[in-house]
């Protein structure tokens, strides 16, 4: 019994030291993180917010129905939708097409440089890239000079301000930030790779065209299916900082996503709980996209993040 | 091999080289537009005579911009914020890494935390409620609202600890012998020993601080408080929301004679993140393939 007892008492004493490091962290995620979460019920409220999270009155449902009668709200959803799915469908075809061109490339100082600088945009906030691409896509700018002067147009392009060009213009400028940075795994996959197949294939009489076929693309599949896979968990997520940037009343037609409409029903018109219910929609089907994700990416390329 | 020096292989190595060069000038283009602007005479710029070489080079921007005292209050807090805000993530993913790093059988409890932070990352409550959880604790317009909410980057939580998964047990079962506590297991074993990891999480974590413009517009609101990101988002992007149709000719005018004075705010803005640039491309690449370990 004793000796029992005693190794129970050690063994709580051994971990202290590890409780009480993780202590810190675990209050600030308990305070930011997890009461949040229970402060969504405020999304079954109608929310006064000198009231608190659970004095308001409850209305059940209410906010969730009056979100699905918003005649705004399938031009939200399918917009995101449209957003999202084509930023990572031409985000991952030009992170391949750059990863794989860079692998033929054989000086290694031109590599590097070109590297340096397809990555550099990634790390620019959108705040100040939005304020670049604001003044060269303006009627009067940059883009629109260059195409008038080589009369390739013949009214200047408010790309910023139509609805025809907005959605394109999102995805472009997006793909224009990411394409070197997403390309990272693809090189560092590509690193792996044996040199001699590539010989083998040359002796063999495979020109370049099929030995990147057949050696490099088939090398950096498994990459591609799992960047693939983990990016189902973004299907929601169309990017708040570049759109709000971005966008403008007039683009909300095209450009109005669930992130933005959020912002503007909780803090523009202080719908609270409206704009908690949307969130809190978004946040479950994420959540359930994320796990889906991560089980297929376990089973298809045995990636585990943790 | 004889066959790199036939025609169809000079041409092949031409095309990819075209092509990528192509790639990388489309992004250095804006970036050197916004370069020139800010070098630019405020007519030239104007006339939208600008293109990637500065017109009638001058100075007038950045001394303009020395005398604008809100810019470098904006600056300051950003820089206090990079330093409170990135150091307490240093810390607090130093501490949570290491005993989430541990075998189950070494710390019985690990499995519990590792849930509890990984769902945490996995489900997000919603900007409304967030907001006001902020608001209720009190640090509202204070600096700490830039910090304190953020302060446990989950994330690089992940990464360091797989990182440290990845040390040889030996190491820490020596130093367990010769009576080393964790804490002393933490610093003097496995700190010295993922010094590169150590650095990307970090830099991910400056680099998340100085572009946030979000939490500053949301939770700051004396103008003298707001960070960098915050203050150049309210001058530049909100200012234009106006339509171009709605604007009248002076306002036109004041809009676009601003051009060269906002292109230098970037430019000052995004100097911090270059100058960090030539160190973080050197660690992050291993930082990101880090995070896929297969187990």
């Amino acid at each position: 019994m004793t000796k029992v007892k005693n190794k129970g008492v050690r063994r709580r004493i051994w971990t202290l030291p590890y409780h009480l490091m993780l202590l810190p962290g675990i209050l600030f995620l308990l305070v930011y993180h997890i009461a949040p979460m229970f402060g969504s019920v405020i999304a079954f409220q109608d929310f006064v917010p000198a009231k608190g999270f659970f004095g308001s009155k409850w209305v059940g449902l209410e906010n969730f129905k009056f979100m699905f009668q918003l005649p705004d709200t399938w031009s939200i959803l399918s917009n995101t939708l449209i957003i999202a799915v084509s930023k990572i469908v031409f985000n991952l075809i030009f992170a391949v097409l750059f990863a794989v061109l860079l692998n033929e490339l054989r000086h290694l100082w031109l590599k590097k440089a070109i590297q340096t600088i397809a990555y550099l945009p990634h790390f620019l906030s959108w705040v100040i890239l939005a304020t670049i691409f604001r003044d060269i896509l303006d009627p009067s700018g940059l883009v629109n000079t260059v195409l008038m002067n080589l009369h390739l147009i013949q009214e200047p392009i408010f790309f910023l301000g139509d609805n025809s060009w907005f959605q394109g213009v999102i995805v472009a400028t997006d793909v224009w930030k990411e394409f070197g940075y997403s390309a990272v795994m693809f090189i560092a996959a590509l690193a792996g790779v044996n040199p001699e197949l590539y010989e083998a294939a040359a002796i063999d009489g495979a020109g370049r065209l099929r030995r990147i076929w057949h050696i490099t693309l088939t090398c950096i599949r498994p990459t591609i299916v799992l960047v693939a896979t983990l990016n189902i968990a973004n299907i929601f997520n169309a990017g708040f900082d570049q759109i709000f940037n971005l966008y403008s009343p007039v683009v909300y037609a095209s450009g109005d996503v669930i992130d933005t409409y959020v912002y503007r029903a909780g803090f523009v018109s202080a719908q609270y709980s409206l704009a908690t219910a949307v969130g809190l929609m978004k946040s479950i089907v994420s959540f359930l996209l994320i796990i889906v994700s991560y089980k297929l990416a376990d089973r298809f390329a045995g990636y585990r993040i943790f | 091999m004889v066959e790199y020096k036939s025609w169809e292989n000079r041409i092949f190595d031409t095309v990819v080289l075209f092509i990528l060069l192509l790639m990388t000038v489309i992004c250095l283009l804006p970036l050197l537009n916004v370069l020139a602007l800010s070098f630019s005479d405020k007519q030239a710029a104007l006339a939208g005579e600008v293109g990637l070489w500065p017109v009638n080079f001058t100075w007038s921007s950045y001394e303009y911009l020395v005398a604008d005292s809100r810019f470098f209050a904006a600056f300051w807090v950003s820089t206090k914020r990079v330093i409170l805000g990135g150091g307490l993530n240093l810390i607090l993913t130093l501490l949570m890494a290491f005993p989430l790093s541990l075998e189950k059988k070494e710390f019985p409890s690990r499995n519990r935390y590792m849930w509890l932070v990984v769902f945490t990352m996995l489900f997000n409550a919603g900007l409304v409620p967030w907001y006001f959880v902020i608001k209720y604790t009190g640090i509202m317009n204070t600096i700490w609202a830039l910090v304190l909410p953020g302060a446990v980057p989950v994330f690089n939580v992940i990464l360091l600890m797989n990182f440290f998964r990845g040390i040889p047990k030996a190491l820490k079962e020596q130093a367990s012998i010769d009576g080393v506590g964790a804490l002393g297991l933490l610093f003097k074993i496995y700190v010295p020993l993922s010094l590169p990891a150590i650095a990307t999480v970090t830099l991910f974590s400056v680099v998340g601080h100085w572009n946030n413009f979000f939490d500053g517009m949301l939770l700051i609101n004396s103008p003298e408080k707001v960070p960098l990101q915050t203050y150049i988002q309210s001058l530049v992007v909100r200012i234009s929301d106006l339509s171009q149709n709605n604007l009248t000719a002076e306002q036109l005018t004041e809009k676009m004679s601003q051009r060269t004075f906002n292109a230098a705010k970037i430019v000052v803005s995004a100097v911090p993140i270059l100058a960090i640039y030539p160190f973080m491309q050197k660690y992050f690449v291993k930082g990101i393939t880090l995070g896929s370990v297969k187990e």
